[in-house]
């Protein structure tokens, strides 16, 4: 079974966004960019799936610049064996890049697609959902843990009320939570023989999927700031304070 | 035309998300109809029915929703669609789960987790863990929206609409639940209490997370954690109070051994009052708290429950 790993090259999770000036985006100009944290578990999952021998391949797919091929390699160090390079300028939206996913599915038949839940970036939670309905494939979200079975897995899922086991057909799409796993560091060897890994370098076009934002920014502004407030010496003034604010 | 609220409820029970999300539909496309999917939801259609701006309540059930699977609730939610110009739902986790869904088959963008209705077409989200507030514009046609509830008031005054049955609309058959594991609690939810008490790393043990509860019973506050003390193993997931857990936003947040990572506040920092306790000075948590207490816990905790005590709490 093949398995599809989509990888997004974001900003480093341990980097403050900041806000440009004109109120164009945010700056990403000399900011570290890493892989997506969640595609990280999602990579991780997969090798994890390949050395119990329930996955023979996985792919790595990655869509947005040319620099976007760092991501995929860190993907191959980690042990994917190829990937896939989809070069667009500019945002793509979760839409978009669900329809490319799901071009790229139709081509290589995975039995497993695993994304992460969400991107740290533009925080849509989206895109495994959407390439999932577009594939008429069932869904497993926010992954706490993968087991997989003779044609279906199941997925014990991380929601609001506690967790929740539900048994999926496969193929299907599996996001992941922040507790599925947690990721291995490439090893030097590693990162030297993913240099040789293939990756295939695609276009949107070649996928016939037409990526202009269908969404307008308007512009992208500074949340409402806090400021820090008063200290208090002990923790019978703090309860004081707190009633004295009307907080209960 | 009109909007279609997806409710959020647990079979029994409507959820205040609900009522939130019918104020933000309200402001987009009106009339408000609302659409209970489950089994056994005729007290849930009925709360519905009495909500304060609703003209509608759309009551689908049948066994295939009693959990809200992601793939039949989606077959449901566009053999309705068109009769609506905006679909919402709360942004939980299974309004995150179905409404992608539905988004990608009607071939339009999600607009995730607004914040405002600007204007119809119009919208305000966060971005970058919150480190950012884009304002989007949706192009014509259908739009599908998940609302951060946090952000948004229910109605005032009750309704009385009309509740109608709607046809299940088929299982594919692609999924099926087998389990859950729900966490009891007498206190109110996090999502919605007044006042939230969470523990961090310091709070060293899922054990002294007991300290967090003796305070919390005498302020009905509901308990809640950060990343660091769920991946740590003291709480479990449904605890977490961050950018990728649950977003908060209550009357009274009390921060206990914890540092403020960014992903941290960025599901707490809305909350009216902030009040943190850490040893270490320098923890980010203090730049956003009204007020601080630099202490240890183990110390403080007691005191601040003996206070309460003296006060009558």
């Amino acid at each position: 079974m093949k398995v599809i790993v989509p990888v997004k090259r974001v900003i480093d999770y341990n980097v403050k966004a900041r806000v440009k000036a004109d109120q164009s985006g945010v700056d990403l100009a000399n900011v570290k960019m890493s892989m997506n944290p969640f595609d990280e578990i999602g990579v991780e999952e997969a090798i994890r799936l390949k050395e119990k021998g329930k996955a023979s391949e996985i792919i790595a797919v990655s869509i947005g610049p040319a620099q976007a091929s760092e991501t995929i390699r860190t993907a191959l160090a980690m042990g994917a064996d190829r990937g896939i390079l989809v070069k667009t300028d500019g945002e793509v939206e979760p839409l978009a890049v669900a329809k490319i996913l799901k071009a790229i599915c139709e081509a290589e038949q995975p039995g497993l697609v695993i994304t992460g839940k969400q991107a740290i970036d533009d925080d849509s939670n989206q895109t495994g959902q959407m390439l999932a309905a577009l594939l008429g494939w069932p869904q497993a979200t926010f992954a706490h843990k993968l087991e997989m079975g003779d044609g279906k897995a199941d997925v014990e899922r991380e929601i609001d009320g506690g967790l929740q086991t539900i048994e999926v057909k496969l193929p299907a799409v599996v996001t992941t939570d922040l507790r599925l796993n947690e990721p291995r560091y490439a090893s030097l060897p590693n990162i030297m023989k993913a240099k040789k890994k293939p990756i295939d370098e695609k276009t949107p076009a070649d996928y016939g999927v037409d990526v202009t934002p269908r969404l307008k920014v308007l512009k992208v502004t500074e949340p409402p700031k806090r400021t820090a407030g008063i200290k208090v010496k002990t923790a019978a003034e703090l309860v004081d304070k707190l009633k004295e604010a009307g907080a209960f | 035309m009109a909007s279609l609220v997806i409710a959020e409820h647990d079979g029994k029970t409507l959820k205040d998300a609900t009522a939130k999300t019918v104020t933000a539909a309200a402001q987009i496309s009106s009339p408000v109809h609302v659409l209970v999917a489950g089994s056994g939801i005729g007290a849930v259609a009925e709360a519905a029915a009495k909500l304060a701006g609703v003209e509608k309540v759309l009551a689908a059930d049948d066994a295939i929703y009693a959990r809200m699977v992601a793939e039949p609730m989606q077959a449901l939610i566009l053999s309705l669609a068109d009769k609506y110009d905006a679909i919402l739902a709360p942004a939980t986790t299974s309004g995150k789960n179905v409404m992608p869904r539905v988004a990608a088959m009607l071939d339009t963008p999600q607009i995730s987790e607004i914040l405002k209705v600007v204007s119809p077409d119009t919208f305000e989200r966060p971005i970058y863990a919150g480190n950012a507030i884009a304002t989007v514009q949706a192009p014509a046609g259908k739009k599908v929206i998940t609302v951060r509830t946090t952000a948004f008031k229910a109605g005032e005054g009750a309704g009385s609409a009309a509740v109608e049955s709607v046809n299940a609309a088929g299982d594919p058959g692609l999924s099926k639940f087998v389990s859950e594991e729900l966490s009891k609690s007498e206190r109110p939810e996090l999502t919605s209490a007044r006042i939230v008490i969470s523990g961090g790393r310091g709070m060293q043990s899922g054990e002294n997370f007991h300290l967090l509860d003796k305070i919390a019973d005498k302020l009905h506050a509901a308990v809640g954690a950060s990343r660091a003390a769920v991946d740590a193993g003291f709480v479990p997931n449904d605890y977490q109070v961050g950018q990728t857990g649950k977003v908060v936003a209550p009357e009274l947040y009390i921060a206990v051994g914890i540092s403020g990572a960014i992903q941290h506040l960025a599901g707490m920092k809305d909350s009216k009052i902030i009040a943190a306790i850490n040893k270490d000075e320098e923890a980010p948590i203090f730049q956003v708290a009204d007020f601080g207490l630099v202490a240890d816990l183990f110390k403080a905790l007691p005191e601040m429950e003996q206070e309460l005590t003296r006060l009558g709490y």
